[in-house]
């Protein structure tokens, strides 16, 4: 489909008014589409993790302290990128009003993402990176596992193909994150310090509504309370050999489900989404 | 580590004092296919080293398995060697095995 039905879709389905891309348009509020709309809610959430996420791990692309690490970064962003292409694609076709992945993509606002904030926060030094990546690989692998055995087949077949990258992700970061807690004194400190920063983010990954049950109950989601403590075993036993101390929980900053973000996710947006909006349509 | 990075006894650090292990990595294209010479990488545990070797080497080949060697346990011939060692006796024709026909159906020989 080429962009300008698209665009013309939405424009018909949206009065003409609300176009998302158009600088300084009115974004489609904050709760456009929950209720009408859960299954498609959900697989927005599932994707817009893994495409924040790529796209902030693609930033290291050249950056990396080592070679083979910055490839093995490239390699879990583009895992995680062509995953979120596969369930945006699926979106755009549970919403049914002809928006591709790449419009998605491109032509949301923040406030139309659904990601967690953990994924969308700065990558900070290699330590943040790779203590941020972990606590989601741990959690990504559970949620997967689950997907696949979802009796929307669509999404289990896109679950099942992502749950083979998500236990290599993990096993990779995992590593590190030994290596990086049981490593120097430097390391360490910035492991831990790393891990005292993100842990609250966390919360947010366990945290389910209405919308998210819904999609269970259509046989197309998964139920993030259903494993928290199978998630905090594997995070338990990971940072324990890494020597490094678990944080208490308190605070948690919650929101990115209902697209309430931090102030970097805009930012972030506005690099990523820079190329396909002056060039709309563009091939390559 | 930037060469601006100093050792515990002040003085510059040398290259192999900063630097991670060299790994050897042997990739297998099929089962039953020879592991070949694909490269090598720096890492600082066999673990590491494999996880290494799969994103570099591994990834976009149908590679089936991996070998990481540490480099030092190759043992090398020396290029002195090469008279002695690799004189290929071109003129004793008996060395070389061209007076048979491979049957047919005889594959990866």
């Amino acid at each position: 489909m080429s962009r300008e039905s698209e665009m013309g879709n939405r424009e018909s389905s949206n009065g003409g008014s609300t176009d998302g891309w158009v600088p300084g348009a009115k974004p489609a509020t904050a709760t456009s589409g929950i209720a009408q709309n859960p299954v498609f809610e959900h697989l927005l959430r599932l994707a817009d993790d893994r495409l924040v996420l790529g796209h902030r791990l693609s930033e290291w692309c050249g950056h990396a302290p080592i070679l083979e690490e910055d490839i093995a970064l490239a390699n879990i962003a583009l895992d995680l990128i062509g995953q979120a292409s596969m369930l945006l694609k699926l979106a755009g076709e549970v919403e049914g009003k002809g928006r591709s992945e790449d419009a998605l993509a491109y032509f949301r606002d923040a406030i139309e993402f659904r990601n967690a904030q953990l994924v969308e926060l700065p990558n900070g030094d290699f330590a943040v990176t790779i203590v941020r990546q972990f606590l989601f690989d741990a959690w990504d692998v559970l949620v997967l596992e689950r997907l696949a055995a979802v009796s929307n087949e669509a999404l289990a077949g896109i679950a099942a193909k992502a749950l083979k990258e998500a236990r290599y992700h993990l096993r990779h970061t995992a590593e590190w994150v030994r290596m990086l807690g049981d490593g120097t004194a430097e390391s360490h400190a910035r492991a831990q310090r790393a891990l005292d920063d993100l842990w609250p983010y966390t919360a947010e990954l366990f945290l389910a509504d209405a919308v998210d049950a819904e999609a269970v109950a259509a046989g197309s989601g998964v139920d993030v309370e259903s494993f928290r403590s199978r998630w905090r075993q594997t995070v338990e036993q990971v940072l324990g050999e890494a020597t490094l101390a678990i944080p208490k929980d308190g605070f948690a900053p919650r929101g990115g489900r209902t697209g309430r973000h931090t102030e970097y996710l805009g930012r972030m947006l506005a690099d990523m989404q820079s190329l396909a909006r002056a060039h709309p349509g563009a091939a390559w | 580590m930037t060469k601006d990075t100093v050792s515990a006894t002040g003085g510059a650090t040398t290259a192999a004092e900063t630097q991670w292990d060299l790994w050897e990595v042997f990739t297998q294209e099929g089962e039953g296919a020879p592991h070949e010479h694909a490269g090598s990488v720096h890492a600082t545990t066999p673990e590491h080293a494999m996880q290494n070797a799969r994103d570099v080497y591994a990834r976009r080949g149908k590679i089936v398995s991996l070998w990481v060697v540490p480099s030092g346990a190759i043992i090398a011939s020396a290029p002195s060697d090469s008279g002695p060692f690799f004189d290929p006796g071109n003129d004793k024709a008996y060395r070389h095995p061209q007076f048979y026909k491979t049957p047919r159906g005889v594959r990866g020989l």
